[in-house]
């Protein structure tokens, strides 16, 4: 690769609960301790399934990308890169107390600051929340936002209300505020059945419809009017998959043109809105299996700006360093690499030479 | 979509010079205002214990309201303002269905989709009764007297064995095209409760349609409930990701290899997307799943169908021959899901070049295909 790619979507590990300890107050270590709590991975991704962690990237010791040497020889260095910015998956949004995933949230973040962002200038990071509670999660953001290092605030897609719902503007309200985008990253909370249609019984299905979940929730913003109330703000889509969004503009867009009487405050068509206002991660791609079509499909995403490069490390989503889908155009694969995320994040450009 | 016209249909003539079709969504509704929910219409095919429910207690529902949907339409029951006969709820007679849309629009051939049969209710011997009643509503009042049409077989598909023992009923009943299931249901539709419907409608030949909309309870996104009926409608494309998901993963078509999936009124666009995506992860992932011996999209590719309407409208328009290209010509069935307000007219529906032999296979060959007309 030429250009030397900005990560916009990498997951460091939490190695156990153990390493978070020195970053919650005396009450939450007791807590901890007392009650016997000693994890919060979630079951979006277990531990040894082949999605979690690509083969090349497991080791006989640790969790995968659980140390910054190993994101360092894994993740930086083969694929050459200048920036990336690391989205911390641990469960803190799950929890059903309010109380406990802000808490966790808080370590989560300064134990990012300090064990990843501290030791190495490449790193960028987004500001994990407690979404289970605006008014908790806008106290996060605005703790942490001043440190320049974050650059977004994380979001899962799936919560306990539709992501447009007026309940979470505070959130929205608070990262226009600080010039941070939302980035709203695959994964549930589980407080509904992981389909429109029910609980699935796989894995498979589960990750699958993660699409379908973004797709809905894109809906969700559009529709609640969160675009119009908040002009300045970026939405970035992680680890949503990628070709389903064409399909569903033109969907949307249908109804948008029957049913905008119903919510008149979304004066323009949806696919203005997401062309200005919404970015997607380039992992896992879902592309078509022929360059032919992948240069189709590349015509129907309607515009150059909408990607942003991710490898989405540790997981498994592309053999060696090939996560720039085989045939795209060298000259969009340079923006997806580095034009459009520095547009993305107005916080990238203050620390680029 | 909805546009107030006077009287138009009036005015066509019976196009004998345009291509005959297959509608393969048309919905017909008993006429009459009901009583807890059910039209007055069913009740000489409801027993005496039955009509007294539904006038005392009614039909319940995974939803708030008495009667109604869940989400308020976007105008009275969803219907095109021109299409209700002297004031009588649309679809709800044949002379008038067949002068405003059968005999213009040269449908050779109509299946039907009763959407206010009972499917969902929550009390199952109710939702038997009802969909029972609605299967014989339909030969009586319609098959039996256009041979253009054809019935769905309604079952109370949360009763997997009461809903098999319906299908077997109708087993070789040309009035019967297929067994039809709504999208929304208790559990996603590939789980085991349901394959007693597959193993029936395999063993009678009969395709399943898979209808949006539906009482399953779970909320409409994986977040929640949203807020607009506009949500509720986009999302009907996610539910049948899911339901089709669910269908491949289970397993359904390894057991059933033979059996034919429609999936009805839930747009198409988004199916090439969807199988580069199963087949993506199920790379990955298939150890999960040993007992599927196939890519996903190659069970999308032998054994499931979709209805264009609400044709998705790209711009430019040529990029939906793209997605046909890719799910295929021979997928792809017409229809017009009249008398709703989001109606498809086949003169104007599908704006892309296409050639003469996939416009046939569209508007009428896939369908001969499917559902065995002739």
């Amino acid at each position: 690769m030429a250009a030397r790619p900005i990560d916009c979507d990498l997951h460091p590990a939490v190695p156990g609960l153990a390493v978070l300890m020195p970053y919650l107050d005396e009450m939450w270590r007791e807590t901890v301790a007392r009650r016997g709590i000693d994890e919060l991975n979630t079951i979006a991704y277990p531990a040894n399934s082949p999605l979690t962690a690509r083969a090349d990237w497991r080791r006989q010791e640790g969790r995968p990308a659980s140390t910054l040497q190993r994101i360092t020889e894994e993740a930086l260095e083969p694929f050459d890169t200048q920036l990336a910015i690391c989205n911390c998956l641990y469960g803190v949004q799950a929890t059903f107390s309010e109380d406990l995933g802000a808490a966790m949230a808080r370590a989560v973040n300064d134990w990012i600051a300090q064990e990843w962002l501290d030791r190495d200038p490449r790193l960028r990071a987004s500001i994990v929340v407690a979404q289970q509670n605006p008014e908790l999660a806008v106290a996060e953001i605005d703790r942490c936002a001043t440190d320049r290092r974050f650059v977004q605030v994380l979001l899962l897609v799936s919560a306990e209300l539709p992501l447009g719902r007026r309940q979470n503007w505070p959130i929205y309200a608070a990262a226009e505020r600080h010039g941070l985008p939302i980035g709203i990253h695959a994964g549930s909370t589980y407080r509904h059945a992981n389909t429109p249609v029910g609980w699935a019984s796989f894995l498979s299905e589960d990750y699958i419809n993660q699409a379908g979940a973004f797709q809905t929730q894109l809906t969700s913003l559009i529709t609640e009017g969160v675009f119009a109330k908040f002009p300045d703000l970026i939405f970035v889509l992680m680890e949503s998959g990628v070709t389903w969004l064409p399909g569903y503009l033109w969907r949307l867009t249908k109804f948008w043109k029957g049913l905008r009487s119903e919510v008149p405050w979304v004066a323009d068509p949806p696919a203005t809105i997401v062309r200005e206002r919404v970015r997607l991660t380039l992992q896992p791609f879902d592309g078509p299996p022929d360059s032919v079509s992948l240069t189709r499909f590349m015509e129907h995403m309607g515009s150059d700006e909408l990607l942003l490069f991710s490898t989405d490390y540790p997981h498994w989503q592309f053999e060696g360093l090939a996560a720039i889908p085989h045939g795209l155009d060298p000259v969009l694969a340079q923006k997806i690499m580095v034009d459009n995320p520095l547009r993305t994040y107005a916080r990238l450009k203050e620390t680029v030479a | 979509m909805n546009v107030d016209v006077l009287n138009r249909s009036g005015l066509q003539a019976p196009a004998q010079s345009r291509l005959a079709i297959a509608d393969c969504d048309i919905h017909p509704r008993p006429a009459g205002v009901g009583i807890g929910g059910v039209s007055k219409a069913l009740y000489p095919y409801l027993s005496q214990r039955w009509r007294e429910h539904v006038e005392t207690i009614g039909v319940r529902y995974r939803q708030p309201w008495e009667r109604g949907s869940a989400y308020p339409k976007g105008q009275p029951q969803a219907c095109r303002r021109d299409a209700w006969p002297n004031g009588e709820n649309p679809g709800s007679d044949l002379g008038f269905m067949a002068q405003q849309h059968l005999d213009p629009n040269n449908v050779a051939f109509g299946v039907l989709n009763p959407l206010t049969s009972g499917q969902g209710a929550q009390d199952a011997d109710l939702s038997a009764a009802l969909t029972h009643a609605t299967n014989e509503w339909q030969v009586a009042e319609w098959t039996s007297r256009d041979a253009r049409l054809k019935a769905s077989v309604v079952v109370p598909y949360e009763d997997g064995a009461t809903s098999a023992r319906m299908i077997e009923a109708r087993s070789g009943d040309a009035n019967f095209a297929q067994v039809l299931l709504l999208t929304r249901t208790a559990e996603p539709l590939g789980q085991r409760r349901y394959w007693p419907i597959y193993q029936a409608a395999a063993d009678s030949n009969l395709p399943i349609g898979i209808h949006a909309f539906g009482y399953g309870g779970t909320a409409l996104t994986a977040g929640g409930w949203p807020s607009f009926y506009i949500e509720e409608m986009v999302g009907h494309a996610q539910c049948q990701q899911a339901v089709l998901t669910s269908l491949i993963f289970e397993g359904v078509f390894e057991r059933f290899p033979s059996l034919r999936v429609v999936l009805v009124e839930a747009g198409f666009a988004w199916a090439p997307a969807h199988a580069w995506r199963m087949d993506a992860h199920f790379r990955k992932l298939h150890k999960e799943v040993p007992h599927l011996k196939r890519l996903p999209s190659e069970y999308m590719r032998s054994n499931v169908w979709f209805t264009t309407q609400p044709v998705e409208e790209p711009e430019p328009r040529e990029h939906l021959v793209d997605a046909i290209d890719w799910m295929g010509w021979d997928r792809v069935l017409f229809a017009t899901d009249y008398p709703h307000w989001d109606f498809d007219d086949p003169a104007h529906a599908l704006p892309i070049r296409m050639s003469e032999s996939q416009k046939r296979g569209i508007f009428l060959e896939n369908a001969r295909t499917v559902y065995g007309f002739d």
